[in-house]
């Protein structure tokens, strides 16, 4: 009972959410209009992402060694059948950046959610609880950053045995001190409202204002980090796969496909630019993304 | 003063100290260098022989507080492949790094101060709506894909530049580009709203009304109080680069530290590892306290907080 009323009792939370109809969250998002083109590539992108090979016109494996170093279909020497040309073993480069797009989201996701979660939870932990855990929280955050990210990747990747789930763990332990250190800021000045006061007074569990009166108001800044996040996670894995110590061949990442094509720069200047393209139109797009839901829906983070 | 440059040493001595804790952790978690050090058909106790002779097979923490005890006298233990001291192959190749971190640090600088300085001059002219561009496409490209651009255009197409090795400034334009690249659209972003909020404060008006020529407002007097926050970072920004040479070396087969890890990881050449990413750490460290104390100078209010 007493729950409920205190759950009710809240306008003291952030004015913008509160105070609002019950539209006011959907409709805000088309306040600065929405970003059309941003939102069109990615959406390509996804979709031949969860398509797997579905689209791909090749087998991204399949080698021909009689079609190496075919230009793209628009040169001269190039043909319909591969748009973006060969690589040096005939592979067809258009179905790999496709599959490649696969991998890229992938790891994006696990990452995103992992460090997201973790991240969250020992930020509101820190926050809420401030003394010795803070304190030891933010130490060990300190320590981790201390340490510059490709390097303790470096050191991870070559103790655990490279591929997917070693990228996605390398990039969680990476960046879950982001989240942390936003959110444990976000929950120091959350817990001293009155409605949290009020709450603690009223005997209301723990977990219940965890789950009922903070979640709920860092659940903006959550989703502006984590799409905020895609692009970097997806220049991280290509750069861990670049440097031989991230996804493995057979499987295809955009990195990977570059660390290939570089041995050939001379012979093929498609197979470098293709997908260094791809990767920069994903991060583009999911940064402008990113910085239009932070202005939409988080304005005071403009810093980010 | 005392009691907070203390503070925030003390603070930076329990991260390296942590840092070095994390890295000998996990290096040692799995793989074992033995097996490749020695040929396959070793016998048994010959590999036995040679991992007492490493130290290997002691417990995890002992192991720890021996490497801890001979780093404080300088002693990261001898490269597994080179057979050469680790710290010496580390203070080798130091110089390299710093000297590419250094260029790419004034390149990045040397663009972002034009581009963010016109930004908000001209704010929303086509100049800003460029910056605004150049910035968005910067934090989309990965820096070592920019090396690989700038190494197919300049050395393969237009044979310029070389494409790798270490030398002359010739040797160093490309490497720096493509390290620069990356925190230009922060700095540039730094720098333009500095001068948007100096522009507009009195005594720019008033020199504007006392009819100071423009340039010399935008440039002697604006520019030099809208410098400040970029200054304060660029320690920052070093530490950084020092990070991102990891993969950009590689490309440029630069002879610093960034390489020589990356070498060290895949042969498992664990002193190398270590005294490597210790020392990237402990300059990554150092750049931020720096950074810390010299907010503090300038800013007394942080020292009473500190």
């Amino acid at each position: 009972m007493a729950e409920g009323a205190f759950a009710q009792a809240q306008p003291a939370g952030p004015p913008v959410a509160q105070s609002r109809p019950r539209f006011g969250r959907v409709r805000r998002l088309f306040r600065n209009g929405l970003p059309i083109g941003p939102l069109l590539l990615f959406g390509m992108v996804v979709i031949a992402g969860l398509s797997g090979d579905g689209l791909a016109p090749h087998d991204p494996g399949a080698l021909n060694l009689g079609a190496a170093f075919r230009p793209p279909a628009w040169l001269a020497g190039g043909s319909a059948a591969h748009l973006f040309g060969t690589d040096n073993l005939g592979r067809d480069i258009f179905s790999r950046v496709i599959v490649g797009a696969n991998i890229a989201l992938v790891v994006a996701a696990y990452a995103i959610v992992l460090s997201g979660t973790v991240g969250a939870l020992v930020g509101m932990v820190a926050g809420f609880f401030g003394g010795a855990v803070d304190a030891l929280v933010m130490r060990l955050v300190d320590i981790q950053m201390s340490i510059p990210s490709l390097a303790l990747a470096l050191v991870l990747a070559a103790v655990l045995n490279p591929g997917l789930s070693t990228v996605v763990i390398v990039i969680t332990i990476t960046y879950w001190t982001w989240y942390a250190r936003i959110i444990r800021g976000e929950i120091l000045s959350l817990k001293e409202r009155d409605y949290v006061a009020l709450a603690r007074v009223a005997g209301v569990s723990t977990p219940v204002i965890f789950a009922r009166h903070l979640l709920p108001n860092i659940l903006n800044t959550l989703l502006v980090l984590a799409t905020l996040q895609i692009g970097q996670v997806i220049i991280f894995e290509a750069s861990l796969s670049f440097l031989g110590l991230g996804i493995q061949s057979p499987d295809v990442s955009w990195g990977l496909m570059l660390a290939d094509a570089r041995n050939y720069i001379q012979n093929a200047w498609w197979a470098i630019t293709i997908p260094g393209v791809a990767i920069a139109l994903t991060c583009l797009s999911a940064n402008l993304i990113g910085d239009w839901l932070r202005d939409t829906i988080d304005p005071k983070r403009r810093q980010l | 003063m005392v009691g907070f440059v203390g503070k925030r040493v003390l603070h930076g001595l329990v991260s390296i100290v942590g840092a070095s804790i994390l890295i000998f952790v996990i290096s040692r978690l799995s793989g074992d260098p033995i097996v490749l050090m020695l040929p396959v058909e070793a016998p048994p106790h010959v590999i036995e022989a040679m991992r007492r002779n490493l130290g290997l097979d002691l417990p995890l923490w002992r192991q720890y507080l021996i490497f801890a005890g001979h780093a404080l006298t300088g002693d990261f233990g001898m490269s597994y492949r080179w057979q050469t001291p680790a710290l010496d192959l580390v203070l080798d190749r130091l110089p390299a790094t710093i000297e590419l971190a250094v260029a790419g640090l004034v390149f990045s600088v040397c663009l972002a101060v034009p581009l963010g300085v016109l930004s908000a001059v001209h704010r929303g002219s086509w100049i800003d709506t460029v910056g605004k561009g150049f910035a968005m496409l910067g934090q989309a490209m990965p820096g070592f894909w920019v090396g690989l651009l700038l190494i197919l255009v300049f050395s393969i197409r237009l044979n310029w530049l070389p494409a790798f090795g270490h030398g002359g400034i010739s040797h160093l334009i490309m490497p720096a580009i493509a390290l620069g690249w990356y925190p230009v659209a922060a700095q540039t972003r730094i720098v333009r709203s500095a001068m948007l909020d100096v522009l507009e404060s009195d005594y720019i008006r008033m020199g504007r009304a006392l009819g100071a020529p423009e340039r010399v407002l935008v440039w002697k007097y604006a520019f030099r109080n809208a410098a400040v926050p970029l200054v304060t970072m660029l320690g920052v920004y070093f530490a950084s680069m020092l990070g991102g040479a990891f993969v950009i070396e590689v490309i440029f087969a630069w002879p610093g530290l960034g390489r020589t890890v990356v070498e060290a990881v895949f042969s498992r050449d664990f002193p190398v590892v270590q005294a490597g990413v210790l020392f990237t750490s402990i300059l990554f460290v150092t750049c931020n306290l720096l950074v810390d104390l010299s907010y503090g100078l300038i800013d007394p209010r942080i020292r009473r907080d500190g």
